[in-house]
């Protein structure tokens, strides 16, 4: 049953592949959120409710990576959840990457461009000062 | 109310969106928009932000099945995710410049439209006659079914790739997968057979959801407050229900979840235009 071929890797195995990093990603996700949103509620869970009806957007410090690396430092529940979302968010992106390697080893160039421009879109949203 | 039992209540709601979400094939913002903005009214931006982090979840979460039985095609999804991000990222560009109440009625009227999309035939049959485009593209492909393996063939590239860019703008802007424009597109324009087509748009709306969401989380549309227990409610709600998948048959249950999502669109609609969000 086996296809017939002559790149390293075939399709079924890049699918095996990338299907147990997409569970990886999401089950370290929500492991590192249950930890912070454990803490969170620890210490501010008797408190009541901030006002969410109008939005007023996070502190700096949740909106960057920088940012919150530096408040895990000070062990801040909220960054920790924050860093979650951050590994949540990562785990799409990085399998474009896995998608893109699969393909230069399978040495299908026309799909090495394609995967190449998708990556693109999104470090270009990331970096690109889109930042309105 | 505390933060605690408003967490647990959003735990279980997230819980709920990530049940119906995997048994329906509706994402979880579907569920998580409304219950944000109707029963707690939370501003609509912050409800955007939780919404897409739960559509990348239900997508990583429920793709990494999918995927390892070989139903995904990864060439489609790679290509027209080329569609998808470009419209995620203009889409979440707009967001800053479209009134919230227009939001909100656009949001209505794409749940109605997704809630119409389940009900509607599935196009099961594989073609057998291709565009020469999808043959340049690579993008033909096949997949295990009980009978044997099926191979397909795709027609209509652009128009899909066109539908395909629109889902992507309606994500990035109203902060939901888009799936069933993304199944519109594969399904209806490019005639890929129906099991493929939504693994597929799955295993795509993760890349689509996470290319608005770097925009969203700079601009601070995600609080981690909210986030946690969507994550965490999302993805338990997804894994029970791909185990419960097995034993129901999900027709009645699509129609009954069709006609609620149909009743929170039109007083998601009728708020928006009475200008409450």
């Amino acid at each position: 049953m086996k296809q017939e071929s002559k790149a390293i890797i075939d399709d079924k195995n890049i699918e095996i592949f990338i299907g147990r990093f997409l569970r990886l990603g999401t089950l370290v996700s929500c492991g590192v959120a249950l930890v912070g949103g454990l803490l969170y509620l620890v210490s501010n869970g008797m408190q009541q409710m901030p006002d969410y009806g109008t939005f007023h957007g996070e502190e700096a410090g949740y909106t960057s990576l920088p940012g919150i690396i530096k408040g895990l430092s000070s062990g801040s529940a909220r960054e920790i959840i924050q860093l979650g979302v951050c590994i949540l968010i990562a785990t799409p992106i990085l399998r474009i990457v896995l998608s893109l390697i699969s393909f230069m080893l399978e040495k299908d160039k026309m799909y090495v461009v394609i995967t190449l421009i998708v990556l693109c879109i999104i470090l270009t949203s990331m970096f690109g000062g889109l930042k309105v | 109310m505390y933060i605690l039992t408003f967490t647990l209540i959003l735990l279980a709601g997230a819980y709920l969106a990530g049940l119906v979400g995997s048994l329906t094939g509706l994402g979880g913002g579907v569920v998580i928009i409304p219950l944000l903005t109707l029963a707690f009214h939370i501003d609509m931006r912050y409800a955007i932000g939780a919404a897409l982090v739960s559509s990348i979840a239900t997508s990583s979460g429920s793709a990494s099945a999918y995927v390892r039985e070989g139903i995904t095609n990864i060439r489609v999804g790679m290509f027209l995710e080329i569609a998808t991000t470009i419209g995620a990222v203009t889409g979440a560009l707009i967001a800053v410049y479209t009134p919230v109440n227009l939001v909100a009625i656009l949001f209505g009227a794409t749940l109605i439209f997704s809630a119409a999309m389940t009900l509607r035939k599935k196009h099961e049959d594989a073609e057998s006659n291709g565009s020469p485009w999808a043959e340049k593209l690579k993008l033909n492909g096949s997949y295990p079914t009980k009978d044997g393996v099926v191979h397909y063939k795709l027609r209509n590239v652009g128009g899909g790739f066109s539908i395909m860019t629109l889902a992507g703008v309606l994500s990035g802007l109203l902060g939901i997968g888009s799936g069933a424009l993304k199944v519109l597109a594969m399904d209806t324009a490019m005639r890929i057979p129906f099991r493929v087509s939504t693994t597929t748009s799955n295993f795509m709306v993760g890349v689509t959801a996470a290319a608005s969401a770097v925009v969203y989380l700079q601009r601070g549309y995600i609080d981690p407050a909210l986030a946690m227990p969507v994550i965490i409610g999302v993805l338990a709600g997804a894994f029970t229900g791909t185990k419960l998948l097995m034993r129901i048959n999900p027709k009645k249950l699509r129609l009954i979840f069709s006609i609620a999502i149909t009743l929170v669109a039109l007083q998601m609609i009728y708020n928006g235009l009475q200008q409450k969000f």
